[in-house]
């Protein structure tokens, strides 16, 4: 009996992450999702610009390539063209969502868009090398904060999940990890739901996955997955931000 | 029996799978290099593996297939 194996959704492709990336983790965590759910063929993607820019080339399903921060705009004309056939997902990272996709992030979930969110938060641009993104923490050193992250020059960090669910439209917020096995099952329960919650067309839901760097943190990607637990997570508090739907709130 | 199955040439060598394992058998092979350039993860006791397939879960490249 095969208990584990690679899920049809992700295609042969060797990814370009570097070693230890837990990007890798999440494509497959939302692949699995969408071979559970039966949605393989009648999934569209949309892909950032990041580290995940050429997630294109990994999942089987539909993909589009949106301009930088745009993802959600262009999921959500996606959607709307033919809502009862397509299930859309996004797939950004912090420095795209959070970045210069603020307003395209805070409006489509505004709108309560039926639209699927995936959020990864490694707290750092990736692709360019290594500088300060909105969501570094304080005192964190980057490329361009060589000092650490100083609160009084370049002002704090921004929590997505808290503060979307500030506003009355999104449906389903929660923030997870990946650094551990424990972890990861949990993510995966988050993702499916989010991905559930647009079948049964509840709205918009954004999972934040808090995810390692090892490259650019300049550490081991065992030494990254234990920082998660020890710097991440005390400033990104995991769990449900907002579930309309069951009531809760934080 | 568990019986694990890898795609040697896509290890990128980062060793999650090994400090993921609750058995301590795994390892990044001392000797060999793949396509790649890595050390690719092995397993050093087959008959040890319980097939709990948590290295496969942590496995950022779907390196490895578990079967029990």
């Amino acid at each position: 009996m095969v208990v584990f194996d690679k899920p049809h959704s992700l295609n042969e492709m060797s990814m370009h992450y570097c070693p230890g990336c837990t990007h890798g983790i999440i494509h497959r965590l939302v692949a699995e999702v969408m071979d559970e759910l039966g949605i393989e063929g009648r999934t569209i993607g949309v892909a950032p610009v990041g580290c995940s820019v050429m997630a294109y080339n990994y999942f089987n399903c539909d993909m589009i390539e949106a301009a930088h921060g745009r993802a959600p705009a262009v999921a959500t004309g996606v959607k709307r063209a033919d809502p009862e056939n397509h299930v859309v997902f996004t797939y950004q990272g912090d420095g795209d969502l959070a970045s210069i996709g603020m307003a395209e992030t805070v409006h489509a979930a505004a709108r309560n868009e039926n639209i699927t969110v995936i959020f990864v938060n490694n707290a750092i641009y990736g692709m360019t090398g290594g500088q300060m993104a909105p969501t570094s923490l304080p005192g964190q050193v980057t490329q361009t904060s060589p000092y650490g992250r100083d609160v009084n020059h370049c002002g704090y960090p921004i929590k997505v999940c808290e503060m979307l669910s500030q506003l009355d439209g999104p449906e389903y917020l929660e923030r997870v990890t990946v650094n551990s096995v424990k972890a990861v099952r949990n993510a995966k329960k988050a993702i499916k739901k989010a991905f559930q919650n647009q079948l049964d067309g509840k709205g918009f839901s954004l999972v934040e996955v808090v995810s390692s760097c090892p490259t650019n943190w300049g550490l081991t990607p065992q030494q990254a997955l234990k920082w998660i637990d020890e710097k991440m997570i005390p400033y990104y508090p995991l769990g449900v931000y907002k579930d309309r739907s069951a009531g809760e709130d934080k | 029996m568990a019986k694990l199955t890898f795609k040697t040439d896509n290890c990128k060598g980062c060793g999650l799978c090994v400090d993921a394992c609750p058995k301590n058998i795994l390892q990044l092979s001392p000797d060999k290099i793949n396509k790649k350039g890595h050390h690719p993860a092995e397993l050093t006791d087959e008959a040890a593996c319980i097939g709990c397939a948590s290295c496969a879960i942590m496995c950022p490249d779907c390196v490895i297939k578990v079967e029990r």
